[in-house]
């Protein structure tokens, strides 16, 4: 069985439905991307399967534990970094990760050689408390936390929200090592960029998982011409392009928009000579849709 | 074992480093004693009086000497004018006028009758009956005097009549300090059982930190023992530094076994650290948790027979008292301190307090739950 298996989970808040028969599985090893805007039911389904909250139907089993009935198992052989920073914000960064080592029934030099290449980062500051940490290094510091009893599943709910791009960077290359050491991960994160990074990926809105792919399958299975397009008035373009009757999608994207037709290529000309007209300074140029294109595309349908 | 010591030690970490918590368990209680046993003082001396003698006897002249001298009443305002002495008592420049009509003196020879008015301003009716009381017993001191003179006699041959002799038994002086300083202790701890625990409980829950906890193999039971064991011990603490400073600074009697009282107190703040912990469960902010710890404190306080006996209090508010654990400790480090009470004296309140401790507790875990 693979380490995260879910099957047919729902979840209903008094009116709001916060998980619609979701199902996806990870294998070991594999670093599971959920990529969805606030509120689309990213945290619910974690804390379903860190056995912190229980769904309503379906089934979920973690490392090939039910999380109704085996939950006290889980919760010793899983990592879980919250959306919030929940670490001791009065304690040193040494005195959580020793904490949390304690709980765990373990210390930080059994497991010493899993959180090094993280744990080195931010050992300059092991006498600060938690709470004066940079955004980055809190992040950082959570992580070490979530790994120092070496779990076999690790949980992280969108851990590079609100985190300045280069430890962004530096945070999913962390990724990427633990991924090579066996431990199944599950990502959330609301930045469609970092989807890329992920080896499979599912695009989650309003409780529902659009599709599940990888990022390479992702932009395959968008079949759409797609252009890129920019003039000195951007403002008027972005108007006048969302106005021609063939424009089926049309956003700014970055310092451009990119624009698809409802029917693929024929219209290519009467768009350029129409949007010429108008627009003083317009380029236009054939692009093959990004990993980005494809999900606002899939979340607009 | 080793997480419960753990999360003591991480436990006292947290509070000693944090820069409000250490001045609230140090300074604040000793403090608090020392000015609460200062204050609240029901001995009322000095209230001010305005004497209007019309008669200008020697006999009202003695009456209004006697009032003054007694040492309870000081002389405000003296007219012949009764509307003025009114007008004293509207603006609460006097607390009570005596009015002493004319021919005071004639009527008493003459007819062996003679009448006062007494005016008392009521708004604090502990303070107006007081001073009635004062003022209706030299009163009929003067009474006596003046009879005893007529018949010329010495009072011990006056004519039958008995005295009454009375002892303050486990507080001779009367001293109000002795009364409530142990009163005062209990509010104290109280404050540290239900207070700070609920409150420390639910910050983990406020910043988040629980979330993380949650998805721990750590036990419900050591969780819940780590939390409350350091505000059991800061709270025992808290007793010996208020018994010592009781001892040093009012000197209140240690009449019973303290090792009892500590007993007492061990298993009231198990009453308490339950009750906190209890709130913690339903309450999401420590704003919340204060405000209902505030709500029960108010009601615990006010009528646990700390400021006012609860004899006096209706018979459904005395019904409800026995609910009140806070009753119960402030009548036992009463009997234990001022009247020596042993084992045998208090052996009651002990089983009441055990059953407080253990529902409190039940009802508390039961209702503590590791899931969001």
């Amino acid at each position: 069985m693979n380490p995260i298996v879910v099957q047919h989970i729902s979840k209903q808040y008094k009116s709001v439905e916060a998980l619609k028969d979701i199902s996806f599985e990870v294998k070991a090893g594999e670093l599971f991307g959920l990529i969805g805007p606030d509120g689309a039911g990213k945290t619910t389904l974690f804390r379903v399967l860190t056995t912190l909250l229980l769904a309503d139907t379906g089934k979920a089993f973690v490392n090939g534990r039910d999380v109704v009935k085996d939950y006290k198992l889980i919760r010793r052989e899983v990592g879980y970094m919250p959306g919030r920073f929940s670490l001791y914000q009065d304690l040193t960064v040494e005195e959580n990760l020793k904490f949390f080592a304690t709980i765990f029934n373990t210390s930080i030099k059994e497991n010493y050689d899993l959180i090094r290449d993280i744990y080195v980062q931010i050992e300059p500051f092991k006498k600060r408390p938690a709470g004066k940490l940079s955004g980055g290094m809190k992040q950082k510091l959570a992580l070490c936390c979530a790994l120092v009893h070496k779990p076999e599943v690790l949980f992280l709910d969108e851990p590079t929200t609100g985190v300045d791009p280069v430890s962004r960077k530096e945070f999913w290359e962390m990724l990427q090592r633990l991924k090579s050491k066996g431990i199944a991960i599950l990502v959330s994160t609301p930045y469609m960029d970092e989807a890329n990074l992920c080896d499979q990926v599912a695009l989650m809105q309003n409780g529902q998982l659009l599709q599940i792919n990888t990022p390479k399958g992702v932009v395959d299975s968008f079949a759409q011409p797609m252009w890129a397009i920019r003039a000195d008035n951007m403002y008027q373009l972005i108007s006048t392009a969302r106005a021609f009757e063939d424009t089926q999608s049309c956003y700014a994207f970055g310092d451009s928009l990119h624009i698809t037709l409802t029917n693929g290529t024929a219209q290519e000309e009467a768009l350029a000579t129409y949007l010429k007209e108008k627009n003083p300074g317009l380029t236009m140029e054939r692009i093959q849709p990004g990993i980005e294109d494809c999900f606002m595309y899939l979340m607009k349908n | 074992m080793r997480t419960i010591l753990y999360l003591l030690q991480k436990e006292f970490l947290q509070i000693f480093r944090n820069k409000a918590m250490l001045p609230i368990i140090t300074v604040m209680p000793i403090v608090q004693l020392l000015i609460l046993s200062f204050a609240a003082n029901y001995e009322i001396k000095n209230m001010n009086i305005a004497i209007v003698d019309q008669d200008l006897s020697p006999y009202s002249k003695r009456l209004s000497q006697k009032m003054v001298a007694s040492g309870y009443f000081r002389l405000a305002y003296q007219s012949m004018n009764a509307d003025e002495a009114y007008e004293e008592l509207a603006s609460d420049r006097a607390d009570l006028v005596m009015v002493i009509p004319r021919h005071f003196e004639r009527d008493l020879i003459k007819h062996d009758e003679s009448s006062i008015q007494l005016l008392v301003n009521a708004i604090n009716g502990t303070k107006a009956g007081l001073a009635n009381g004062y003022a209706n017993v030299i009163i009929q001191q003067f009474n006596n005097e003046i009879r005893t003179e007529w018949f010329a006699l010495d009072p011990k041959d006056g004519p039958a009549h008995f005295e009454i002799t009375f002892s303050n038994w486990y507080n001779q002086g009367m001293n109000y300090r002795i009364f409530m300083v142990p009163g005062l202790l209990v509010v104290l701890v109280t404050m540290i059982g239900a207070f700070l625990s609920g409150m420390n409980i639910v910050k983990e829950k406020e910043i988040g930190t629980i979330e993380q906890l949650n998805v721990t193999p750590i036990r419900k039971s050591h969780f819940i023992i780590g939390k409350l064991l350091p505000f059991w011990l800061i709270g025992l603490l808290e007793m010996a530094v208020g018994l010592m400073v009781g001892k040093i600074v009012f000197d209140i009697p240690f009449l019973g076994s303290i090792g009892l009282l500590f007993l007492f107190s061990g298993i009231y703040l198990w009453v308490m650290l339950g009750l906190g912990l209890l709130i913690s469960t339903f309450t999401e902010t420590q704003q919340q948790a204060m405000f209902i710890s505030w709500f029960f404190m108010v009601i615990f306080i006010l009528m646990s027979g700390l400021f006012t006996p609860i004899e006096s209090m209706p018979g459904w508010a005395q019904k409800m008292t026995l609910f009140n654990p806070l009753m119960y400790f402030v009548k036992v480090i009463r009997m234990v301190l001022l009247k020596g009470s042993g084992w045998a004296q208090v052996q009651w309140f002990f089983g009441v307090m055990v059953l407080f401790a253990i529902a409190m507790n039940t009802v508390a875990v039961l209702n503590y739950r590791k899931t969001v």
